[in-house]
């Protein structure tokens, strides 16, 4: 360059711990995902027996969209009467003509399903990210594929069962009831129903009161696509719907997904009757980053780790631990690249963390950031712009934290991340177990023997190496201690649907 | 300031680089954004011949464009450079005189480097006594590849010292270095040895810039601007043909790097086609229709 030009040049700014600027110069002109052609009804009844039935006793309960706080539709409250009309509905379908098709047929039904979504692909996500806050490139390219493959995969085992069980002749297990969380509505009804259909169950599923429109336009889909009645059931409702479900006489299996402490209250009302049931429950997961660690790659894994689906992930890495001659380091690059995430608009295709799912979850979140500052942690927030309206918070992560505070053992189920320091693999290992939770944990080493010498010693059903929050509809999914019973997805799935 | 020891490597994990530049890729750049974005692009590149046939006449009608891309916008940005051989330094200023626009030259016996390390520096001496602003070098990746890492970074140190006033871009070359860890650790050298940018490739040996090559190349300079405070620029070259990969590329750069890189300063594309691609997606901005490639002038 000539000496004349470069004289206008800011040469840099000198402080040694000068952050980098993200913000100026060129930013990103909104991106809005066109949503026009996703349609939304005024009120979504229940989906009974194949057909749209209003709730016996007339309720309906408002949905609003987390980013705005607006009201989008109503949802029918199921009460116990509908709830056992759903139930017998199921009984009739499973002792009925389910029961009598082929296993094949069987399967091309829910191949079928699975078209259908890839089809309507982009109307799911553009709801999914609707009704729940999340953005809409997780929902885009994450939650609806996954979706899709996790029932061709299971619509594959549909006449192959006996190869999955040798030398046994599976039988399904009749009525499934079903309640799944609002984190990945759809995806979470995809792990439930899939493997349900694909084992010759019919269910009766329950989604999450504040996200349940994607299970009603998939039960238009299971309409449209000609299954038939009664296998699948849809009831929307809150808690106490879901009480009527794990409640009821006649269900035969609950598979449920949401908190540890609604999943106590159902194994003890579960207690002593012959409802065979899994619980996948919450999660305190831990990252182990060594030194020789990918250190950019790591720090990419955190940021997927925690901040995807606004840290509302049951396997979510909450925990960050790093090796002490690296902390400065990542906590710096960790900084640098939070200020790169854009907070607001779920549906703008250029956001990265949308909006936190409910008003209830927001206080909660908020809470534990109070509790963090109180525990005396040092609190670092990006300083990212975000809109005025809906429920919004700023990425977040805790530095100087140790083992007891409440931040480091309680599920926050937010976008909030602790960072701990470990000097030895020994100390790393027992932080990363000290926990009552045991579902996923993650290590970035360079060595892949490293990988196998910490992983076999950590104690949770999922262990990452080197990347964070990978799913695949063939790999078994579910903790250890509180963070569940039994396994889905994968082989391990079908099981937890057949007799023993 | 203290130098890293080079034989020891920084582990990269590929994968997760790719999955990296995905992920940016995914960046929606539209309306105003997409505007600014293409008027920065044209301001950074490095306008480029590099043929064996390069004639006088040749290098004036590149001039020419490079001070005039779109002779119905004249309220265009101009590009950041020409960028030619040596021999053809001499015409390119004087077309250049009186413009922000610099000259920049090949030399070090582009793009091999096989000559002895004084005929590299005799060839960078001349470009520089041509009134070259910039020297692009290629480094020796043969012995880059047989581990002699101090002769590597002696021979950057010693074609910087030639260089005088006129800026240093390196050239690593790294289609020819087959892993990321080395591009890693040629672009560690190339910087404590005193290059004020580090560019991919030749253009002449494929694959040339990638996405996931300049992705570790910009960690590269955080790491260093972390170290030291000091910012070193960036140039992919070879292989950046459309508007929209040009703009991937600043989508990296903003991302990794942020504002302070996003000028002519710190960022230049090494290319030929690109800047045609960029007129015709600005026309299209500006009257909503494409223009057919006819009605840009092709040097």
């Amino acid at each position: 360059m000539s000496n004349t030009e470069t004289k206008d040049v800011p040469y840099k700014p000198t402080s040694p711990n000068s952050k980098l600027d993200f913000a100026s110069v060129w930013e990103y002109a909104p991106a809005p995902q066109d949503s026009d052609f996703a349609e939304v009804k005024e009120k979504y009844d229940l989906f009974i027996d194949g057909k749209f039935v209003k709730p016996s006793k007339g309720r309906y309960f408002k949905s609003t969209n987390p980013a705005n706080e607006e009201v989008i539709t109503e949802f029918a409250e199921a009460t116990q009467k509908d709830v056992d009309k759903a139930v017998k509905a199921a009984r009739k379908a499973f002792e009925g003509e389910w029961s009598r098709i082929s296993a094949k047929e069987r399967g091309k039904y829910i191949y079928r399903i699975a078209r259908m979504i890839q089809e309507r692909a982009r109307e799911f996500a553009i709801l999914e990210s609707m009704d729940g806050g999340k953005p809409i490139r997780e929902s885009r390219d994450v939650d609806i594929p996954l979706v899709a493959a996790y029932f061709f995969y299971y619509a594959g085992w549909a006449d192959k069962l006996e190869y999955a069980f040798p030398g046994k002749q599976p039988e399904p297990l009749g009525v499934c009831g079903q309640i799944i969380p609002w984190n990945f509505p759809l995806l979470m009804l995809a792990w439930k129903i899939a493997p349900a259909l694909a084992t010759g169950n019919t269910v009766v599923l329950k989604p999450a009161e504040t996200t349940s429109l994607t299970a009603l336009k998939f039960a238009e889909l299971v309409k449209d696509c000609g299954l038939p009645d009664g296998v699948v059931n849809i009831v929307t409702g809150a808690g106490q719907t879901g009480a009527e479900i794990v409640n009821h006489k006649d269900v035969d299996k609950i598979a449920f997904t949401g908190s540890t402490k609604v999943g106590k209250l159902i194994q003890s009302s579960l207690a002593g009757t012959d409802k065979k049931y899994t619980l996948e429950l919450g999660g305190k997961g831990a990252m182990l980053i060594f030194e020789d660690a990918p250190i950019d790659q790591a720090v990419e894994g955190i940021i997927n780790a925690i901040y995807f689906n606004q840290g509302h992930v049951c396997c979510a890495g909450s925990r960050l631990l790093v090796q002490e001659g690296i902390a400065d380091k990542v906590i710096q690059k960790l900084k640098d690249r939070l200020a790169t995430l854009i907070v607001g608009d779920p549906l703008d295709k250029n956001t990265d963390v949308g909006a936190i799912n409910s008003k209830e979850q927001f206080e909660t979140v908020n809470k534990y950031l109070e509790l963090g500052v109180e525990e005396g942690a040092d609190i670092y927030q990006c300083d990212c712009k975000v809109p005025d309206n809906g429920y919004f918070i700023r990425p977040t992560l805790f530095t100087n934290v140790s083992q007891s505070n409440r931040i480091v053992q309680e599920e926050i189920f937010g976008p909030v991340l602790t960072v701990q320091t470990f000097r030895t693999a020994e100390e790393g290992i027992e932080k990363t177990n000290n926990t009552p939770y045991g579902l996923a944990n993650g290590v970035w080493t360079d060595k892949g023997s490293k990988i196998f010498k910490v992983g076999s010693k950590m104690r949770s059903g999922v262990i990452w190496a080197n990347t964070y929050n990978k799913f695949d509809p063939t790999s078994p999914f579910g903790g250890y201690k509180e963070s569940g019973v039994g396994r889905e997805g994968g082989m391990h799935g079908l099981a937890a649907y057949i007799k023993n | 300031m203290t130098y890293p020891d080079f034989n020891q490597t920084i582990p990269i994990d590929e994968i997760g680089v790719n999955e990296r530049v995905a992920r940016l890729n995914s960046r929606s750049i539209k309306k105003g954004s997409k505007v600014q974005a293409l008027k920065l692009a044209l301001s950074m590149i490095d306008h480029t011949t590099l043929e064996g046939s390069d004639s006088p006449g040749k290098v004036r009608q590149l001039c020419k464009k490079a001070k005039q891309p779109y002779p119905a916008m004249p309220d265009l940005p101009t590009v950041a450079a020409v960028c030619v051989y040596p021999r053809l330094v001499g015409i390119a200023k004087q077309e250049l005189k009186g413009t922000d626009i610099n000259v920049a030259s090949v030399a070090t016996s582009f793009p091999s480097g096989q000559v002895p390390l004084s005929n590299r520096l005799d060839d960078t001496r001349f470009a520089v006594e041509e009134g070259a602003d910039e020297i692009d070098m290629v480094i020796s990746r043969g012995a880059f590849l047989n581990g002699e890492f101090s002769l590597v970074f002696d021979e950057i140190a010693a074609v910087k010292e030639a260089c005088g006033e006129a800026h240093l871009k390196v050239i690593l070359e790294t289609g020819e270095l087959q892993t990321l860890e080395n591009v890693r650790k040629a672009s560690d050298i190339a910087m404590h040895a005193g290059a004020d940018f580090i560019k991919t490739s030749t253009g002449k040996v494929s694959p040339a810039a990638t996405q996931p090559v300049t992705l570790v190349m910009l960690e590269a300079i955080r790491d260093y601007y972390y170290k030291t405070d000091k910012m070193i620029g960036m140039k992919p070259a070879g292989g950046i043909r459309t508007a929209k990969q040009a703009i991937q590329y600043l989508v990296l750069v903003k991302e990794t790097l942020g504002a302070a890189w996003l000028n002519k300063h710190y960022f230049r594309f090494g290319a030929s086609s690109l800047t045609n691609d960029i007129l015709m997606q600005i026309v299209k901005q500006e009257t909503g229709q494409y223009q057919s490639l006819n009605y840009f002038s092709n040097d």
